[in-house]
């Protein structure tokens, strides 16, 4: 990949870091809101948007994501301010993506988010039960839920879903219960996420304390079988390990950057972002605890914390890693034109085993193959 | 010249914990050997396992000038021995270089097995012995207990013990008198006659090269000499001579009979230097040599395989650089099928073992895989000839073989009562014939027999772990009997797996096999497909489980801030990877190996 090639696309992602109440699975940078002065860290991301302007060069954007933390806690305001200064240092394509996370409860602000520019909302329903949402540290019940979403569906092109399985003592009857009231909502995109205990999250603390376990393994292979088998018969097949689209244009034009290997601006505390220039593909993280971002803006116009080239294993490593995601695949030629190649052996070896199938040098991951994705991204990658 | 009546040669005999480095250090701080500020804890124990491990492996010894209270001042020469019962014969050479022995016992401990043995060492070589009742200070101190059991198991007068604390300092200015006024001067010796010194240990010094501690008997030792060893036949010319005060090495110009010195003499590998040969004048050479020499015999083996093959000429480097200072210690190229090139390695006993393979790890940084411990078996064959087997693998077709002999010990225990159930019971498990049970008090001693491939496993755990840690235990080995042994072979995903092969009795095969096959389930991590380990005998499968395949390895969420945290893990993967071993289709960690063989059955 030398040089930046702009069919892998480039978008900006903005962190707003503040959160209404922290979630006890979320392992992200994120702080709780209170009632913070939030004019400073809009203004710093604003600043860094210029920053990376400079580095960048002149480039369109394919899209933009609010992701966080809450960036449905901003004001309709806010939002609009950001997307007017992406469109004025970088212009945006015709049709670009703008999506915006939201959480239930800021359903009130809907319709200003739409007014700023948003065409795409991601909806944090996380279960369709109130139990369930309550073990997830959820604020909103499931008709908050609801009637959010119906909102969202009134205000938006494109709306998206998500919902966490394999909760502990979830039974495939549960999930399947579950999961086809889901597909029944009417949403554009489903994004459907196996818990994961992190490290850095309340239930990490929880488990280890044995407050409860996690779902063994094979259980939890089980909800992903039936979540594959239940959303395509409802015509939400899978474009990528955990998302659901009912039709290519719903799918996330943001995250398939992420995973075409592509480029992003990221601002806001601690966000990590790519750039390509020349023949240098830099990884970079933005200052993390919000009062740095602030400094680091003020005093450099960028919020740059760390900054590491990455060389062409790294670069392919990743390019391995992240392509494997989706169900297209990659292309190997990514991975010779940086000089190295894949393992020959294993990829012969898991062709005959089903588990992925090499059409004309794009290597992409059968269904069954998708539940192995990292083993069999550590097995062939150099 | 010193004269020989100023002279006291001496070492302290004691189980490890019960202070003796402690006492060492306090007594070369007392005699001025070392300033305040110099004293690091344990000064004699230069290596860093060493410290760590508070034993001793190489003999030390050290020079000090005393003034008693007689006015006079006196030469001591303390010599530290190693105190592990794989170093035995290292123990009883530096012995005979002493003529007395403290025998430091802790008052709130009691006498234990390894004292036993090197204190029975001490009354084999004459020495005049002065127990010193260590840690009196301790609430748990039990002083007229403890003398009472010297007295009843070692069977020496305990009546004017010394009663001490080397961490405090108290009565250790007595420890020194005694030293002085009941431990006799080095015997008459003839300083015209030839030249006749017993070669105590080596070691190799990176600036010095080989350094040799002798024990001048007869004649005198001069820089410039040209010597011979008795044994071994080699000849040097002596570069430097002295003696040894802490921290430092100090010329001399000779060493004449009771002194206790150095020398070097461009001698490249200390296994040029044979523990216990005797050192005469080449041109003037003695006719007879000192008694005792032994050749020393490494008695466990084991193979060594670097985890990164790549790494095998760095292993060959490092095993040349650790035989430089460890003649006891052996090495020979060894191919396995599944390992690849390694070391097969012969250790004087499990301690050695373990810290041979600690060193390589810690001071050559290699990553290694150990194959299962194997004992020396004796294999009569039906064509009449003897095989000498340390590998398993290397075993001949059974049809070939009339009879298979194995090492055995003789075991002593010492244990509080309440453990003593569950030793006997482990010993009797281990094959172990009884040979002696008594009583001093709440304290038991228990002898028994037992096959060393017995031992070699995993015994000392278990003892520790039954006993809480409070059971001591040493061994000597017997000799070589006759046994119903067997080869039992390890398969994974049917492919054999070499490095976990081993013999073992016939009536423990299926244990053992159950045992590993468990073992194994739990330390191979689940792959793509599932796998069947199986232990065999022969042909014939004896124990069996299987490793399902794995179904799920996938991160649920990945999006740009990910995209790090994934290729990190991308890349701890494949760091993983490469300490793994690849059999047929399988990967075993290299852990697995280790862990494999710390069994833990029962």
């Amino acid at each position: 990949m030398s040089g930046f090639d702009s069919q892998r696309g480039f978008g900006v992602y903005v962190h707003w870091p503040y959160c209404a109440r922290v979630c006890p699975y979320c392992d992200f940078n994120v702080y709780a809101a209170k009632a913070r002065d939030t004019a400073p860290l809009l203004d710093a991301i604003l600043n860094d948007l210029e920053g990376w302007r400079a580095r960048t060069g002149e480039r369109r954007a394919d899209a933009i994501f609010l992701g966080g933390g809450t960036p449905s806690l901003m004001s309709g305001a806010q939002v609009a301010n950001v997307i007017a200064k992406v469109g004025e240092l970088w212009g945006l394509k015709p049709g670009a993506e703008i999506t915006l996370e939201a959480n239930p409860d800021d359903a009130a602000r809907f319709a200003d988010f739409g007014a700023a520019g948003v065409n795409r909302l991601s909806l944090g329903l996380q279960s369709l039960d109130d139990a369930r949402l309550k073990f997830l540290g959820r604020t909103h019940d499931a008709a908050g839920a609801l009637a959010a979403l119906q909102e969202a569906r009134s205000k938006f092109r494109s709306v998206s879903i998500d919902l966490i399985y394999a909760l502990p003592n979830q039974t495939a009857a549960d999930w399947r219960n579950e999961l086809s009231r889901a597909v029944r909502l009417g949403a554009d995109h489903l994004s459907l996420y196996e818990l994961s205990i992190e490290p850095g999250a309340a239930f990490f603390q929880a488990v280890k304390r044995k407050n409860w376990s996690p779902l063994e393994d094979e259980r939890a292979a089980d909800l992903y079988e039936i979540t594959q088998e239940l959303a395509d018969a409802a015509g939400y097949p899978a474009y990528e390990i955990s998302n659901h689209a009912r039709a290519p244009e719903h799918q996330s034009a943001h995250n398939r950057i992420y995973w075409s290997s592509g480029d992003w601006a990221a601002v806001g505390p601690g966000a990590h972002g790519r750039l390509t220039t020349g023949s240098e593909r830099l990884a970079i993280v933005a200052a993390e605890k919000p009062g740095e971002y602030l400094r680091q803006v003020a005093a450099n116009g960028l919020g740059w914390a760390s900054v590491d080239a990455l060389d062409p294993l790294a670069q392919a490593r990743e390019r391995v890693s992240m392509g494997l995601r989706v169900i297209e695949g990659f292309a190997a030629s990514d991975i010779t034109e940086l000089g190295l190649s894949l393992d020959a052996a294993r990829l012969t070896d898991f062709a005959a085993a089903g588990l992925l199938t090499d059409v004309k040098g794009r290597i992409a991951l059968t269904r069954s193959g998708r539940l192995m994705a990292d083993r069999i991204a550590a097995e062939i990658s150099p | 010249m010193t004269p020989r009546n100023k002279i006291r040669n001496f070492s302290i005999i004691a189980h490890i914990d019960h202070g003796k480095s402690t006492l060492a250090d306090r007594i070369i701080q007392m005699t001025g050997g070392l300033a305040e500020r110099e004293m690091t804890e344990q000064v004699l124990d230069t290596m860093d396992i060493e410290k760590e491990r508070g034993i001793t492996i190489k003999a030390q010894t050290v020079r000090l000038d005393y003034k008693a209270k007689d006015g006079e001042t006196y030469i001591l020469n303390l010599m530290d021995t190693p105190g592990h019962v794989d170093f035995a014969y290292e123990v009883s050479r530096c012995l005979a270089a002493c003529e007395g022995s403290l025998l430091v016992v802790d008052s709130s401990q009691g006498v234990e097995a390894q004292t036993l043995a090197n204190v029975y060492k001490a009354i084999d070589a004459n020495h005049e012995i002065v127990p010193v009742l260590n840690k009196v200070d301790l609430p748990a101190a039990e002083v007229g207990r403890v003398k009472q059991q010297i007295e009843d198991v070692i069977g020496i007068d305990a009546s004017d013990a010394l009663e001490i604390s080397a961490k405090t300092g108290l009565g250790v200015d007595t420890v020194l008198e005694a030293i002085v006024n009941r431990l006799p001067p080095p015997k008459t010796g003839d300083v015209n006659a030839p030249l006749k010194a017993l070669l105590v240990d080596a070691y190799y010094d990176t600036y010095l090269g080989v350094v040799v501690i002798v024990r001048i008997v007869d004649g005198t030792l001069k820089k410039r000499q040209a010597i011979q060893m008795m044994k071994t036949g080699a000849h040097f010319v002596l570069d430097r001579v002295g003696v040894f005060q802490p921290g430092k090495l100090i010329d001399v110009d000779e060493l004449s009979p009771g002194e206790v010195g150095f020398f070097t003499a461009s001698i490249k590998t200390v296994a040029d230097c044979s523990v216990g040969d005797t050192i005469t004048d080449e041109r003037k050479p003695a006719t007879e040599a000192l008694p005792g020499f032994r050749e020393v015999q490494p008695v466990v083996f084991c193979g060594l395989f670097p985890v990164d093959a790549a790494k095998f000429d760095d292993l060959r480097a490092a095993m040349g650089k650790l035989r430089l200072n460890d003649a006891s210690f052996s090495y020979e190229m060894e191919t396995s099928a599944a390992l690849g090139f390694g070391f097969r390695c012969g250790f004087l006993g499990l301690l050695h073992l373990e810290i041979i393979q600690e060193r390589l790890s810690r001071e050559f940084d290699l990553d290694l895989i150990a194959t299962a411990p194997s004992v020396v078996y004796g294999l009569h064959m039906r064509d009449g000839s003897l095989i000498e087997l340390h590998n398993p693998a290397d075993m001949p077709d059974v049809m070939a073989i009339l009879s298979i002999e194995e090492p055995w010990i003789e075991a002593t225990i010492f244990t509080p009562d309440e453990y003593l159930g569950g030793i006997l019971k482990l010993c009797q498990d281990r094959r172990g014939i009884q040979t002696e049970l008594s009583y001093v008090g709440a304290r038991a001693m228990v002898k028994y027999e037992l096959p060393l491939n017995e031992v070699v496993f995993d015994f000392y755990d278990r003892l520790k772990s039954i006993s809480k840690g409070y059971a001591s235990f040493d061994y000597n080995q017997i000799g070589r009997r006759e046994g119903d042994l067997v080869k039992l072979q390890i398969l994974v995903n049917d492919e054999p797996v070499d490095a976990l092969s081993m013999l073992t009795h016939r009536g423990r095969a299926e244990q053992r096999g159950r045992a590993m096959c468990e073992k194994l389930k739990d330390l191979i991590p689940r792959q793509m497909f599932k796998i069947p380990i199986q232990a065999a005998i022969g042909g014939k499968v004896i124990a069996r489980e299987t490793i399902s395949a794995l179904r799920k390895d996938v991160t649920a969420k990945c999006y740009g801030g990910d995209a790090s945290r994934k290729r990190k893990l991308l890349d701890k993967q494949k760091e993983g990877k490469k300490r793994m071993r690849q059999f047929g289709k399988v990967e075993i960690p290299q852990e697995a190996f280790v862990a494999a063989l710390k069994m833990d059955e029962d």
